[in-house]
């Protein structure tokens, strides 16, 4: 059984021709049975036949049934990392399989937590050591078993093509991006349409089936796939623009667009997307609006709430809220989508948006600094908030250990600065009218900051692709962590002037049990701590939780900056939110989704609901 | 020895072209514009040429318009010694074309007297691949194009060249002064660091007329229209082999 990871070389543009077909193919692998998809004769492929030297020790296939994954997941071609931007069409994408548990024997339709979490499966025991410090999730009884009825019905709704019952394709489906969290969903419905989408959950509703809304399936916090054996619906199907207004900037499309098709469109228009993340080639602009995504260009556009005019959505018992307005300025009673922005898919299933696309600029530079200490770093942000004002478009910060990691780890990237022994890295985009203006202004913020002390040195991207290559660094560094082994995410909001402090407390705790790697988004306050391991232990994970949360509350932080609460951390809000905030949420979601079918398991935790 | 390296502002090669409504040319208007993808592994060339020692300045020149200096400020940043601007502003039916750059090049090399002039081997705007040949016809000098290793002799005045040809790679020994142009395996150029653009603001950039080097470079051609390529018919999915046969035989009439 191949495990196939689809790389890309660094070349933020030259795939571009490339990423619809390879999306498209990867979607019909989806769709049609079997047929694993035409790779694109440029795209570089490297077959791995069984897991590298790093990661968890393989199965044994041997013991475990002929039942493989035969369909190759070009459907997410995943970047991950942040980033960017005008700079078009880089793309990195990167998936990587880690060995599926066939599932073996005839399918009983109940999937119980005992049979889940069986002894005998090598891959279970992994799993377990790693969630077991957390509390397993037990299934609720409340909710119904499919059965063949409820198939026969979806069939009617969506025709065969749009219900899956194919264990590989739904084995896929069950899985997220790391490869960390697996539900036993049987049953993977693709609809079409917003009138499908609604019968669907009507449908659900009635019959009290459990249902968890995808899209591409790209989160890090287990919010997209199923717990146990919820029904999931991928609307990934829904892909089409419905118009765009080239005066204003207003597009509006259905919520299975992947990012980056939009980015593309809105580009050939003369504006950009206002989010970018390194996950574009595979996340919808459903998901992104449902978990609010952050990403690159939030210190230039700001969050999701902003930029999203309308939305339609649709609610658990099968209404459909059309709010789908295209107005900049609406004040007639409560603005309701603001509630579904972020709710991270338990309120309703976003299925079509608008939103407002800023024009795109044409000077984009972007500049690779190396600085001595922490200290330097906010200083710098400080003075670059002063000295390059309205034309600062990111400002990223990675330690030397992320910057060793991605030499390691990624291919087509070289070091900018490879003779510079500093421990940290800052990456500045600026974004603005006029390139010789901008140039000027950065190279001589830059050469003012270095006299200063603030940066050691540092070097400006002359064409696109240096940029690109820049870029790939700070964006591939989830990528690269991923296959060290195993990798503990977290996403915190943390004052400035503190953020870098819990790395050198992690790295004091840990010691040499695991590898702590500290990068984010320092424009806005908000750190990705990385602890990497051979493995998953329940030691790491001990030293590191609660610890963590703790230390964020502390700080009066975030423990999700931009990744939302999902199943990590469904039962971790207290850390950063009132008894009283959360009791509301709880009594909100009672009464949108009564029956609690939506993503349940997610977000809110089991005793506030 | 002294080098000159020759590079060129181009549309950047990450760039979506695109036509201009009035079909005259390539919509250059507000893309961006950096320096040659060849033209800059020939600058990173000259200067580690220099670095080894077997040079002892690395001068780089353009021909083009005002904004080309921003091409030679980037060779500068890069390492590069001394600059010099041949200021052409061609109108875009006339453009500049590869025997009037190799003219200009000629007048410039015969004025510093360099011991190599390394060129990209082609621009990625017009992918002419001709400058450098018509520059070493013109000087009578030997060429080594689409080096992938440049070894100099100092001493023996000697350039030994592997270049990338069809059917594999050819060595050559040429005598210096020489020509040589550059393909894409021959180095990675380095980035330009914030200390080196420091320097380079104190760096000279010579701006000199082709009338001044007595070249005349008018262009015998002129273009007419610019067209984008036909846009790909979609394919056709057809449902089973009689229906291929039948397309085959009756609409693409090759059975």
């Amino acid at each position: 059984m191949a495990i196939l990871s689809l790389l890309s070389s660094s070349s933020r543009t030259r795939l571009s021709g490339l990423r619809e077909p390879l999306r498209q193919a990867g979607l019909s692998a989806l769709l049609t049975r079997g047929a694993p998809p035409p790779l694109h004769p440029h795209a570089p492929t490297t077959e791995f036949s069984s897991p590298g030297g790093h990661r968890p020790p393989p199965l044994d296939w041997a013991s475990v049934g002929s039942r493989t994954i035969s369909s190759h997941v070009g459907t997410s071609l995943t970047q991950y990392g942040s980033r960017n931007h005008a700079l078009t069409l880089h793309k990195r994408f990167y998936q990587t399989l880690r060995p599926q548990h066939p599932y073996c024997g005839p399918r009983a339709s109940i999937a119980t937590s005992e049979a889940h979490h069986s002894v005998n499966d090598p891959s279970e025991v992994q799993r377990r050591a790693f969630g077991s410090a957390a509390k397993s999730i037990q299934r609720n009884p409340a909710y119904s078993v499919l059965n063949s009825d409820d198939v026969s019905y979806f069939k009617s709704i969506l025709g065969d093509n749009g219900v899956i019952q194919d264990k590989d394709r739904v084995a896929v489906a069950n899985v997220d991006w790391m490869g960390k969290y697996k539900g036993a969903s049987q049953l993977l419905l693709l609809p079409k349409s917003t009138n499908e989408v609604s019968k669907v959950l009507a449908y659900c509703d009635s019959r009290r089936l459990a249902v968890v809304p995808q899209g591409g399936n790209t989160g890090l916090v287990g919010g997209s796939v199923p717990v146990h054996d919820e029904v999931i619906v991928n609307l990934g199907g829904m892909d089409k623009i419905i118009s765009f207004d080239n005066v204003n900037g207003i597009l509006t499309c259905e919520a299975g667009c992947v990012l980056e098709n939009l980015s593309t469109f809105v580009e050939n228009e003369g504006f950009i997307m206002p989010l970018d993340l390194g996950a574009k080639g595979s996340c919808q602009i459903g998901g992104n609006i449902s978990t609010n995504a952050g990403g690159l260009r939030f210190i230039r556009y700001g969050s999701l709430h902003g930029n999203v005019l309308g939305l339609e959505v649709v609610l658990a018992n099968g209404t459909v809220l059309d709010m789908l307005t295209t107005l900049r300025k609406d004040n007639t009673g409560y603005d309701l989508k603001h509630l579904f922005v972020g709710s991270e898919g338990s309120l309703g299933i976003v299925t079509k948006v608008s939103i407002l696309t800023p024009a795109k600029l044409p000077s984009t530079n972007v500049a690779f600094l190396s600085c001595n200490d922490y200290m330097s770093c906010q200083k710098l942000l400080l003075a670059a908030r002063r000295g390059l004002g309205e034309i600062i478009s990111a400002f990223e910060f990675m330690d030397r250990q992320c910057i060793d990691l991605a030499m390691a780890h990624l291919e087509g990237v070289h070091n900018p600065l490879p003779l510079s022994p500093y421990k940290f890295y800052v990456l500045i985009e600026t974004t603005g009218s006029d390139e010789s203006y901008d140039k000027a202004k950065l190279e001589a913020f830059l050469l003012r900051s270095m006299e200063d002390g603030l940066v050691a040195d540092g070097v400006i991207a002359q064409d696109i692709s240096q940029a690109s290559n820049f870029w790939r660094i700070r964006e591939g560094i989830s990528e690269a962590s991923v296959k060290v082994g195993a990798v503990y995410k977290y996403d915190l909001s943390i004052p400035v002037e503190k953020l870098y402090d819990i790395v050198e407390e992690m790295r004091s705790r840990l010691g040499d049990m695991a590898e702590v790697l500290g990068y984010g988004h320092l424009g806005d306050g908000n750190l990705h701590l990385n602890i990497l391991s051979s493995k998953y232990s329940d030691n790491i994970l001990a030293q590191i939780e609660p610890f963590v949360y703790e230390w964020t509350a502390g700080h009066r932080g975030s423990i999700s900056a931009e990744h939302g609460l999902g199943q990590m951390k469904a039962e971790k809000i207290h850390y950063s939110k009132s008894p009283e905030a959360v009791q509301l949420m709880a009594s909100i979601k009672k009464l949108v989704d009564p029956n609690s079918i939506l993503n349940p398991y997610k977000v809110l935790p089991q005793s506030a609901l | 020895m002294k080098i000159l390296v020759a590079v060129k502002r181009v549309v950047d090669y990450a760039v979506k072209v695109r036509v201009r409504p009035d079909r005259t040319a390539v919509d250059t208007a507000s893309v961006k514009m950096s320096m040659n993808p060849f033209c800059e592994i020939a600058v990173e060339e000259a200067l580690r040429l220099r670095e080894a020692g077997a040079a002892a300045e690395v001068i780089a020149a353009t021909v083009g318009p005002a904004q080309a200096a921003d091409t030679l400020r980037t060779a500068l940043a890069m390492g590069a010694d001394r600059a010099v601007h041949v200021l052409h502003d061609p109108d875009p039916a006339r453009p500049l074309l590869p025997l009037a750059v190799a003219k200009v090049l000629r007048a410039l090399a015969l004025q510093e007297n360099p011991g190599l002039v390394i060129l990209g081997k082609q621009a990625i705007d017009d992918d002419c691949n001709q400058t450098g040949q018509m520059l070493a016809a013109l000087l009578n000098w030997p060429q080594g194009t689409f080096a992938s290793k440049v070894i100099i002799d100092k001493d023996k005045q000697k350039a030994t060249v592997e270049r990338e040809v069809d059917g594999g790679t050819e060595t050559i020994c040429l005598d210096l002064p020489a020509v040589i142009t550059t393909d894409l395996r021959l180095n990675q150029p380095r980035y330009a660091t914030l200390p080196n653009i420091m320097k380079a603001k104190s760096k000279v950039i010579k701006k000199v007329t082709p009338s001044e080097l007595n070249v005349d470079i008018r262009s015998d051609m002129e273009v007419v229209q610019v067209d984008e390529p036909p846009k790909r018919k979609a394919g056709v999915i057809l449902s089973s082999v009689d229906e291929l046969i039948d397309k085959l035989k009756n609409e693409a009439r090759v059975l």
